[in-house]
């Protein structure tokens, strides 16, 4: 699904990535993992093809097309999907009239018809319906005055509605209490699908105590430097970065 | 719409868009003096009191200096270079075809889906075709007259209804107002006359676009409109489609009168052609509005989507006399290119309880100027009046600039002021949350912008809105980038 080689990638002429590694099969969710300013949010940028964010070095493929050549907006009628750590308001654009401008525009690009009002609304009703989440969402602007959690879920509902084959979760959990993190939680465990490949980008182990992942990567100083299964999270958490970071130091 | 007997003036310099006209006799020399308005008047058969009006006007313009406090730049305007009177237009005069119309205006024009018929007669070029509204205009004016609603000409209805004419006109913005109203009195060309009877709710919208002899009535257009007692009318002026014209300087007076419980509604779509890249041919569109709310509990509502002309001003207003009145002003105005605009409104509380609401929103990109420039002010006697003014800008790049002039003046103590202002860009988060949901950049910032105005759009019409909102798309096509 995607395969990232060698990536080194800069922001305001400072290098963030140094030579990152990382392969995704179709189905598979992969956690990432790292203290602050080990470059996480830098990578999903990189991937979602944001203005200020240099690639050096390295390539990035989805299903074997390279990336770099598209733009923001390919990237996602692609099947790329970003979930934002600080998801943006938009004021006066009303959710249901942002979310059917945006899944008619990647159905047109890949040569599909719009969806009609009725058949929208349906699809809508049915996605809150599996995230548990209220239909007052969908008369509200685009994140506009919401809560942090309330923005987090709104993500999750986007990730529902356009159904992508990559979603990369950044910081989802942070700012989150328990019970907001298990209801955003219990939505993407919801939308996980044989086919469909997550990176979830975290700080904390805590997110993967209701999101178990295939495999755990740590980032340090815009590398992956170890990789394993869940207990990996479980270590990190116990004996904290500083056991690995450190050890990359003295190696 | 060829068909109608319109008068036409024309600016003989500064206009190197390709326009040649020819002079025929019935056209007055450039210049201005007694003579040319006293000749405007017998031309149209004016009754003596239309006369003494203009001259007086005529005389009073001559002490005035040209107004140059609004924040735009132009070069100084030679009245005396421009022709005040022409007969209506002949087949030949103007471009002979599309092909020789500015290609980005036939784009638009295409964008907007409008049928070549009308892009010719929007763009200035003469047809021959009449078009079907004419038939609709005459089902419409029929409906009208059986409510008693006079819709008409004002120079019909200088000669149908006179005693009308003579109460109201300049009652509300009088012939010594301001220089440009002053010019427009002494020689105003033609424009929309409207008189809703007692207790009368219009049975329909009134859009200049049904009266057929609406179109090209010229620079120095003049409307009046009378509401009387619990009656109510909504008017839309103008048309999302841009409008071409040979007038560079396009100087207009609106009056709006409503008497006790009257409602009057006022739209309007602007789209003159705002000029080149460089601004060069665009038209000046200096106007003078004001409704006066001489009743108690009337209402005056102005809403406004300003997208075209090289320069702007413009201030419409409500005089809120009656008690409890209610004044309120909608305003959407975009500056690109080099377009420059100083718009705002005025409210006046003179009686007890009156209630006004200003929401302007203002939009640059481009090199694009604006200024709001609002005055809310409360007379000693109008006790408990209450004001709500928000007054937001938004810019798209970095080469435009937006500032605001709230001017606030209290003379009573019960007043109740609110005054919000924000200024905000587009951000780059917002853009690139947009694209990475699939939306190409254009279709982001119109979503945005029209985000932005939704608290004005709803405000219009119906399909004023929807017309509206697609016009903003494409007035911002590259804006961005």
């Amino acid at each position: 699904m995607l395969k990232i080689d060698g990536l080194r990638a800069s922001v305001g002429g400072h290098e963030v990535l140094t030579g990152l590694n990382l392969e995704v099969g179709p189905g598979e969710v992969h956690a990432i993992m790292g203290p602050n300013g080990s470059g996480k949010s830098t990578l999903s940028y990189v991937l979602g093809g944001r203005e200020g964010y240099e690639v050096t070095a390295g390539e990035v493929r989805l299903e074997g097309e390279d990336l770099f050549a598209l733009d923001p907006e390919e990237r996602a009628q692609k099947g790329l999907f970003l979930a934002f750590q600080y998801p943006v308001e938009l004021p006066g654009v009303n959710n249901t009239y942002f979310l059917k401008a945006a899944l008619n525009a990647m159905r047109k690009a890949r040569g599909e018809d719009s969806l009609d009002s009725v058949s929208f609304m349906r699809l809508m009703k049915e996605r809150l319906k599996v995230l548990h989440l209220d239909e007052t969402l969908l008369k509200r602007d685009v994140n506009a005055g919401f809560s942090g959690g309330e923005k987090k879920r709104n993500e999750i509902f986007q990730l529902a509605m356009l159904e992508p084959k990559l979603a990369i979760l950044d910081e989802t959990d942070s700012g989150l209490d328990i019970d907001a993190l298990r209801l955003v939680a219990d939505g993407v465990n919801a939308l996980r699908t044989p086919e469909r490949s997550m990176i979830l980008v975290t700080h904390y182990q805590r997110l993967l105590e209701y999101i178990q992942p295939d495999r755990v990567h740590v980032l340090s100083r815009g590398r992956i430097i170890r990789s394993g299964g869940k207990d990996l999270a479980h270590e990190l958490e116990a004996k904290g970065y500083g056991w690995i970071t450190g050890e990359e130091v003295a190696a | 719409m060829s068909t109608a007997p319109a008068v036409d003036e024309l600016v003989r310099s500064e206009y190197e868009h390709g326009f040649i006209t020819d002079i025929d006799a019935d056209t007055l020399p450039p210049g201005l003096n007694e003579d040319v308005v006293r000749a405007i008047s017998a031309r149209k058969g004016e009754p003596d009191f239309l006369l003494q009006w203009r001259l007086k006007a005529f005389r009073h313009w001559l002490t005035m200096p040209t107004p140059e406090w609004a924040a735009v730049h132009y070069p100084p305007i030679d009245f005396q270079s421009i022709s005040y009177f022409s007969a209506p237009k002949k087949a030949d005069d103007g471009p002979k075809s599309l092909d020789e119309v500015d290609p980005a205006l036939i784009e638009t024009y295409n964008k907007l889906g409008i049928p070549i018929e009308e892009q010719k007669a929007l763009a200035g070029v003469a047809v021959d075709a009449v078009f079907d509204s004419v038939s609709v205009a005459t089902t419409f004016r029929e409906k009208l007259a059986e409510a008693g609603v006079i819709f008409c000409a004002i120079s019909e209805a200088v000669h149908s209804h006179p005693e009308i004419v003579k109460q109201y006109l300049g009652s509300v913005v009088p012939h010594t107002d301001n220089f440009y109203a002053a010019l427009n009195a002494a020689v105003f060309s033609d424009g929309t006359f409207v008189y809703v009877p007692k207790g009368v709710r219009c049975p329909m919208e009134l859009s200049t676009y049904f009266r057929i002899n609406a179109r090209n009535t010229g620079q120095f257009e003049r409307t009046l409109i009378i509401a009387e007692e619990g009656s109510y009318v909504s008017y839309l002026e103008g048309c999302t489609a841009p409008m071409r014209d040979e007038n560079q300087l396009h100087a207009a007076v609106v009056e709006l009168v409503a008497l006790d419980d009257a409602q009057i509604k006022y739209s309007t779509v602007q789209n003159w052609y705002p000029g080149d890249e460089e601004g060069r041919g665009g038209i000046y569109n200096f106007v003078t509005k004001r409704g006066d709310c001489r009743g108690d509990r009337s209402k005056i509502s102005w809403t406004q989507v300003e997208t075209g002309s090289a320069i702007t001003w413009k201030y419409p207003s409500c005089m809120l006399r009656g008690e409890e009145s209610v004044g309120e002003f909608y305003s959407v105005a975009i500056t690109k290119g080099r377009q420059q605009a100083d718009t705002g409104t005025k409210m006046i509380h003179m009686g007890r309880n009156t209630r006004s609401t200003v929401v302007s929103k203002g939009i640059s990109a481009g090199h694009g100027q604006q200024t709001y420039r609002g005055l809310v002010r409360i007379a000693q006697r109008a006790g408990e009046a209450r004001n709500h003014t928000q007054c937001d800008s938004l810019l798209i790049g970095d080469r435009c600039a937006a500032n605001t002039f709230p001017y606030i003046e209290v003379k009573n103590p019960t007043a109740q002021m609110e005054h919000e202002a924000t200024t905000s860009k587009i951000g780059e988060d917002q853009l690139f949350y947009c694209r990475a949901r699939g939306l190409s950049e254009e279709d982001a910032v119109s979503m945005i912008v029209n985000g932005f105005c939704k608290e004005v759009f709803r405000e219009l019409p119906m399909e004023f809105a929807v017309e509206a909102q697609k016009l903003l798309a494409i007035s911002l096509e590259g804006a961005v980038g």
